[in-house]
């Protein structure tokens, strides 16, 4: 029954799709489409993802050579951004260089940095880009539940994106108190303008934040809502689980965010006290405020939000992992049933540990001890994540193509990246490492050769359902190959610059502190690592180039895939037509066994899709 | 292209998608709500003394009543097109729609109450509170008080130790003491007689910061929502509501939903803010 008025609406669907044509405002900017809204979000979230890095790269020319004018672009920047946040370099032949960084712009830059990339660019880009782009295609959905809410759920991101792009270029410039935005640095950083760039970061953010709460309400809905017939939830794809599991966090995790901006913003406009002590000095004066408020409480509504993103940052990831190593091992993902109750758990304890950030506020022992316990329970489920996944490469014959090495990659890069967060969460280790390069690196490690190892393999993945074309393999390799070395050299030194004690945030990259003969301080050899380091990060800039290319000029000149499943994948989104039309599917979809049913014995092929009748399969 | 469970529920879930996502919607409320309770709750466990009877229980009575009228005339609008009266329901959806208007109008009220409200702290330690009848010149910068003179009406005088505020010294003082002579007569202060001076706005105390940020919050959502009923109001009678009457009544029900969480919300902040 079901069944068939499933096939009724196809019908319908494609009837309607002959009668009118879209204009072209229809069909791209205000579509309701969820594919062109994924390819929206993915194409708005590269373009974020690709300016936040560029962000970084003048950041470490500033590290590596503090003082020292930016070559190429610093003229060009200071023209942009004006002399308040950018100086001149004098030479010794009292020749001006333009283009020094000023400690201003250091820290807005790094503030921005992570801004744009965690809530900017990759949420954007692993939860909604690929949420909208794959979960309705593998659940058997005409569409997203809600259409038009999806559509504005991408129009705030990209307004939210576009105020915090302006911010740069306000008087002041953009906010410059962390990504964490801790009042009451937060509220006092720029009292000389009262729009300042906070005030704009948090403008920006309520918008983000509206535009994460409307994905989340949508793919929640959808995934309960629109499952083909026979999809039951253990015969889900673990993408569609982990990107379930993200929007529950993304839907409970940021309104108490919202809360904390609302309350910020009082602060800095409606002159309260929500986070600012009494007793405050700034600038060597009393504060003329009421006071009575709690600087505490701003970091742990933030760092209520902070934590779950965390998992925002990587669930969508491993869900990525997890499909392309199935497809690529032909064999069932090891442990389909564990790795499920594992991100529901995760999913659940990703809310109690949000205090592992503020050992060193002073919060008290006991609450310590508390969230050290569950930061130590909340490992467990993860590694049985990362375990399952390198089992299930025991035994198969693995294809190592480019979405491929990605996805394995991202095993032991995850792993680093979780194994070092360990020191972390234990409060009397992270008393030492607290606030230095150790911490970079290792949140780094779970997001860039992390997160972002699994997005390219996504990209690499399901490129050929969307354009209809591979991307080349040579230079997917090549890709591959050099942002491997590059990610591991830019990070791998910054374990040791913490472990030496060299704190983050600091706009000369430590020069300060250098210690010498007659001086205890950082060492000169950690110091000159910041040289190496930042080598690194502009090649791993440059690295990136033929992955640019590759992707515009596939698009044209890629070989076409000879088949609608290109990869012999099980999953519902490789049996429709490429790309699929509006309304996904040509045939209704009905579900008959799981998603990673690959090198089934008895079977012809290697692969069985999942809307493949029971009947065949004795057949 | 149709999307499928927009109007009759999924035999396995017994829901309409838009159920479900008001649902979620909700829940999201639930943690935007919750995280102001609980910083509510924390400033006042910090806070030194916490307020009490600033604010006219008298009226957030009303506006409790008011609310909760809404919420019983929002449920019977639902129910009479639930059982095929559209007119009547489009009564009490009307209804409903006043009420909010008659919130919001009793909130902007009381808000302007507090905006005319000063609390004054003088510098030999009399803390009073009214409103200011004239005021020649005067001005001030932050808290602190510049130039000119205040003819202030006072509603509370008592004496305090210098620098204290009135809440700090009600806590101590005992009741009999709290509320002084002068009660009535005119106040001429100049403005070096003058340590502290604010009207009962944001900036006054974290009381007042929390207050104005969860019934600013909660106000918005009363307009939200009247937005949508008005907007269900007119739709009553279009040709949609007759011809696909079940459609028009869910979304009488998921915007129904939405108001009542908003009339819960109320009869959380009211003894929260009013009462405690």
């Amino acid at each position: 029954m079901e069944a068939s008025t499933h096939a009724a609406h196809l019908h319908d669907v494609h009837e309607a799709h002959h009668e009118h044509e879209l204009s072209f405002w229809q069909k791209y900017i205000f579509s309701t489409d969820h594919k062109v809204i994924g390819i929206q979000y993915g194409i708005t979230a590269l373009l974020f993802l690709l300016f936040g890095f560029s962000l970084m790269m003048m950041m470490r020319w500033q590290l590596a050579y503090p003082g020292h004018a930016i070559p190429v672009v610093g003229g060009l920047l200071q023209k942009a951004l004006g002399t308040e946040m950018m100086t001149d370099q004098i030479l010794e032949n009292g020749v001006k260089v333009p283009g020094v960084m000023t400690a201003d712009l250091y820290n807005a830059f790094g503030a921005m940095h992570g801004t744009i990339m965690v809530f900017l660019a990759i949420v954007p880009l692993a939860f909604a880009a690929f949420g909208n782009l794959v979960v309705p295609l593998q659940i058997g959905a005409v569409d997203m539940a809600f259409p038009r809410v999806n559509m504005v759920s991408y129009q705030s991101y990209f307004i939210g994106g576009t105020i915090m792009l302006a911010s740069f270029f306000i008087p002041g410039g953009a906010a410059k108190s962390g990504w964490t935005s801790y009042s009451p640095l937060a509220t006092v950083a720029d009292l000389g303008h009262t729009f300042n760039g906070q005030t704009f970061w948090i403008i920006g953010m309520v918008f983000l934040i509206t535009s994460s709460l409307l994905g989340a309400v949508n793919f929640i809905a959808t995934i309960i809502q629109l499952r083909a017939p026979g999809m039951t939830w253990m015969r889900l794809p673990f993408f569609v689980w982990a990107q379930f599991v993200t929007a529950f966090l993304l839907l409970l995790a940021f309104p108490p965010l919202e809360a904390a901006a609302v309350m910020q913003l009082m602060d800095n406009l409606a002159g309260t006290s929500f986070f600012l002590p009494s007793g405050l000095i700034v600038s060597g004066a009393p504060a003329n405020i009421s006071g009575g408020g709690s600087p505490l409480l701003w970091q742990h509504l933030f760092w209520f939000l902070g934590h779950p993103e965390v998992y925002v940052l990587i669930l969508p990831g491993m869900g990525m992992v997890a499909e392309i190593i199935a497809n690529n091992t032909r064999k069932p993902i090891w442990g389909y049933k564990s790795l499920v109750y594992s991100v529901l758990a995760i999913g659940f304890l990703s809310f109690i540990v949000w205090a592992h950030h503020m050992y060193l506020t002073g919060m008290g022992t006991k609450i310590s001890t508390f969230f050290q316990t569950t930061t130590m329970i909340i490992s467990i489920p993860s590694v049985i994540i990362l375990t399952c996944l390198f089992i299930s490469l025991w035994g198969g014959s693995i294809r190592f193509n480019t979405p491929m090495l990605f996805s394995l990659a991202f095993l032991p890069m995850f792993g680093i990246g979780g194994l070092t967060g360990l020191p972390l969460g234990f409060n009397f280790s992270d008393l030492h490492l607290h606030d230095t390069y150790y911490v970079i690196a290792h949140f780094h490690y779970v997001v860039a050769p992390g997160t972002i190892f699994a997005l390219f393999a996504g990209i690499y993945y399901w490129y050929p359902k969307i354009t209809g074309r591979f991307m080349s393999e040579y230079w997917g390799k090549v890709h591959f190959w050099l942002s491997l070395l590059f990610m591991n050299l830019v990070f791998q030194p910054m374990f040791a610059q913490g472990m030496a004690g060299l704190n983050r945030r600091m706009a000369d990259g430590g020069a300060t502190y250098a210690g010498s003969d007659t001086v205890v301080g950082i060492d000169p050899s950690i110091l000159h690592t910041n040289v190496h380091i930042s080598w690194a990060a502009w090649l791993l800039g440059i690295s990136q180039i033929p992955f640019i290319l590759n992707f515009f000029i596939s698009m044209a000149k890629g070989r076409k895939i000879p088949s609608d499943n290109p990869w012999g994948a099980t999953t519902l989104e490789w049996q429709t037509p490429t790309p699929p039309p509006h309304g996904n599917f040509t045939k209704p979809i009905e579900v008959h066994r799981g998603p990673y049913e690959y090198s089934v014995p008895g079977h012809a092929a290697d692969f069985t899709p999942q809307n493949e009748p029971e009947r065949l399969k004795h057949a | 292209m149709e999307i499928p469970y927009t109007v009759q529920p999924r035999a396995d879930t017994g829901l309409f998608n838009a159920k479900v996502g008001i649902w979620l919607f909700l829940a999201s409320e639930v943690m935007l709500f919750g995280a102001l309770f609980s910083s509510y709750i924390l400033l006042r466990v910090g806070a030194s003394s916490w307020p009490h009877g600033l604010l006219n229980v008298p009226i957030g009575t009303f506006n409790t009543a008011v609310l909760i009228t809404s919420s019983i005339t929002m449920v019977l609008a639902w129910a009479n097109m639930k059982m095929g009266n559209p007119p009547l329901s489009r009564i009490f959806l009307g209804i409903t729609v006043l009420c909010g208007f008659a919130f919001l109008g009793v909130k902007t009220k009381e808000y302007y109450d507090k905006f005319v409200h000063y609390e004054v702290r003088l510098v030999d330690g009399t803390v009073a509170d009214g409103h200011i009848k004239k005021s020649p010149d005067f001005s001030v910068r932050g808290f602190k008080p510049e130039k000119g003179s205040i003819v202030l009406e006072p509603a509370n005088v008592l004496h305090a130790n210098p620098g204290e505020s009135m809440a700090d010294a009600m806590a101590r003082l005992p009741a009999k003491e709290r509320y002084a002579h002068h009660h009535g007569e005119e106040m001429h202060l100049e403005a070096s007689q003058i340590r502290w001076i604010s009207n009962y706005t944001p900036k006054h105390s974290t009381y007042f910061a929390i207050y104005f940020t969860l019934t600013g919050l909660h106000a918005l959502h009363v307009f939200g929502g009247m937005i949508v009923l008005s907007y269900l109001f007119f739709q009553n009678r279009a040709a949609f509501a007759r011809t696909q009457t079940e459609r028009y009544t869910n979304r009488l029900e998921v915007g129904g939903l939405f108001w009542h969480f908003v009339d819960l919300v109320w009869i959380f902040l009211f003894p929260v803010l009013y009462l405690l």
